[in-house]
């Protein structure tokens, strides 16, 4: 319904303002799409107090159809992304991680490459990446699937079996993927500070991997653990929200999936970065 | 004794206003009131887009009425939640075109609502899933996603879904049967089985509720008729009373050539 009234007011607005002369059509078009904005924060909000409420009430319904579909969403949007984030792993230690190595020893600066890549590494581009690429690969995927069974009326098929689609189709979603972020980043960090290492033994940087590991885990704090496992589990869950949220939340019909999962990869990145913000603004406050 | 007072009605619209699944802003019936008794045969007829599909969502209790009120087993719709789920679970629910879960296998759809409600054993589930495939006639198909199967088999299949919880209530949304007169034949001897108490359902009579845009194959003198018309339900009593020969609905559907 929601849904609905939004497109309305978007199409009409649209076509008014597209008549509206030139600075007015600008405040207008600009305000139309705040509220549009508004009207979707508030809906995303309220899906994710919903499902949140599911999961605690529901955890222990039907085990039997539920474990293995956590178990398959969790290999989704973990186990099978092993191979890719391996590869990428690879690439950002000798693409990034190598190359910060060998400039910091060019100007013997290599004390303070513990604490370079904690931040680089560990803080940021470990966990924002990760949750990057599982919204790319598993995001993408799940509005679609989500999309087409709303249009093909497979929600109302659950309701008529008294089945709770938020139950049924989110739960597992969203426990799998903030699983499945979190396993990710720690895989991704552990193979890219190790092929930086490689890079760095093979570009003759005069620093042993001794010294290399040491001096990250001399940098490493109680908080940086904490805050990345509950970084990425929030990237998950936010991200699984955001994606099941305009998958399946509103009325679709076949023709509207592509565009929704569009929007959702995009809202998608917008939320994993207004989270990191809150995490940077926890780490310097700290 | 007054048949309300024997058979209370376990579906019952009083004044119900009826609005689209699609567009709830648009109402499709009005003032619809209407009592379903156990062992009740009724045939819902009206043309397509006369609002049949919303009026048997409305029963199912997945919508609430605008206005009026609809009780299922004595459960007011508008109050449904998780604790009346077990008399949500009372009322099976077949729609039009099947609306089979792509993913799972024609199998693994019938399972579902025994894996999901009851606390069964697989080898429980998996011996009323096949008693059903082979009353459906559909175990060849038992393995296949329903991408890969006929409209019909589909048809059958939800029909099996929604049988698998052993309702006392069953609407059915435009059961046509198939693009065969073997195939609608086969379907209206099915429903009539059922609702004069099938093994399956140890031999009590269901409750059966169809709506249907072809009037020709439920013919029977025992079953109830209503019928949908710009916007009003009206109940018609049984095959050839006089309110139901002079419907205009009627007239229109039983002037289409026979699907049969």
């Amino acid at each position: 319904m929601r849904g609905n009234l939004a497109k309305a007011f978007e199409r009409a607005n649209l076509q008014r303002f597209g008549h509206a002369p030139l600075p007015r059509s600008y405040t207008d078009y600009l305000g139309n799409q705040f509220f549009l904005l508004f009207l979707t924060v508030q809906g995303v909000a309220a899906f994710a107090m919903i499902t949140l409420g599911v999961i605690l009430k529901k955890s222990g319904v039907a085990r039997g159809v539920m474990r293995p579909r956590v178990r398959q969403e969790m290999r989704r949007a973990g186990a099978a992304l092993l191979p890719m984030f391996l590869f990428v792993a690879l690439a950002l230690g000798f693409l990034v991680i190598g190359q910060t190595v060998a400039a910091l020893a060019k100007v013997g600066a290599t004390g303070y490459l513990g604490s370079t890549m904690v931040i680089v590494v560990v803080r940021e581009l470990g966990p924002l990446l990760t949750a990057m690429l599982v919204l790319a690969r598993v995001g993408t995927a799940n509005v679609i699937e989500l999309g087409t069974a709303r249009a093909l009326g497979e929600v109302e098929a659950l309701e008529a079996l008294g089945i709770d689609p938020v139950h049924y189709l989110i739960l597992p979603r969203v426990i799998g993927m903030a699983l499945g972020v979190f396993a990710l980043a720690i895989y991704l960090i552990l193979g890219a500070l190790a092929s930086g290492c490689l890079f760095a033994f093979l570009a003759n940087v005069p620093l042993t991997p001794g010294d290399y590991f040491q001096q990250i885990a001399e940098s490493l704090t109680w908080l940086d653990f904490v805050l990345l496992a509950l970084k990425t589990l929030a990237f998950g869950f936010f991200i699984a929200i955001v994606t099941c949220y305009h998958g399946l939340a509103q009325p679709l019909r076949l023709e509207d999936v592509s565009r929704v999962a569009v929007r959702a990869v995009t809202q998608g990145i917008i939320v994993c970065v207004l989270i990191d913000a809150v995490f940077i603004v926890v780490y310097l406050a700290t | 004794m007054s048949e309300e007072v024997i058979h209370p009605a376990i579906l019952e619209m009083c004044g119900a206003t009826i609005a689209a699944l699609q567009d709830p802003s648009r109402l499709v019936l009005e003032n619809v009131h209407w009592s379903v008794r156990p062992g009740d045969f009724w045939v819902v007829a009206g043309p397509q887009y006369s609002g049949k599909s919303d009026l048997l969502l409305h029963a199912a209790g997945l919508m609430a009425p605008v206005d009026g009120t609809c009780h299922i087993f004595g459960c007011n719709t508008r109050e449904f939640d998780e604790t009346q789920l077990s008399e949500r679970l009372r009322v099976g629910f077949t729609f039009a075109d099947g609306r089979l879960f792509n993913q799972l296998t024609l199998a693994n759809n019938i399972a579902l609502p025994l894996r999901y409600h009851r606390e069964l054993t697989d080898a429980e589930i998996a011996r009323n899933v096949t008693t059903l495939l082979e009353l459906l006639e559909l175990t060849p198909f038992a393995n296949v996603t329903p991408g890969n199967v006929a409209a019909v088999w589909r048809q059958r299949a939800a029909l099996a879904r929604a049988l698998a919880l052993k309702p006392e209530l069953l609407l059915l949304d435009n059961p046509n049967g198939g693009p065969t007169a073997r195939h609608r034949q086969w379907l209206v001897n099915f429903l009539d089985q059922l609702w004069r108490g099938h093994d399956f359902l140890g031999r009590r009579p269901l409750t059966l509720v169809v709506a249907t845009d072809d009037l020709h194959p439920w013919q029977h003198p025992q079953r109830k008729f209503a019928a949908l018309h710009e916007g009003h339900f009206s109940v018609l009593g049984a095959w050839g009373a006089e309110d139901f020969v002079r419907h205009h609905a009627v007239k229109e559907l039983l002037a289409a050539p026979d699907g049969t």
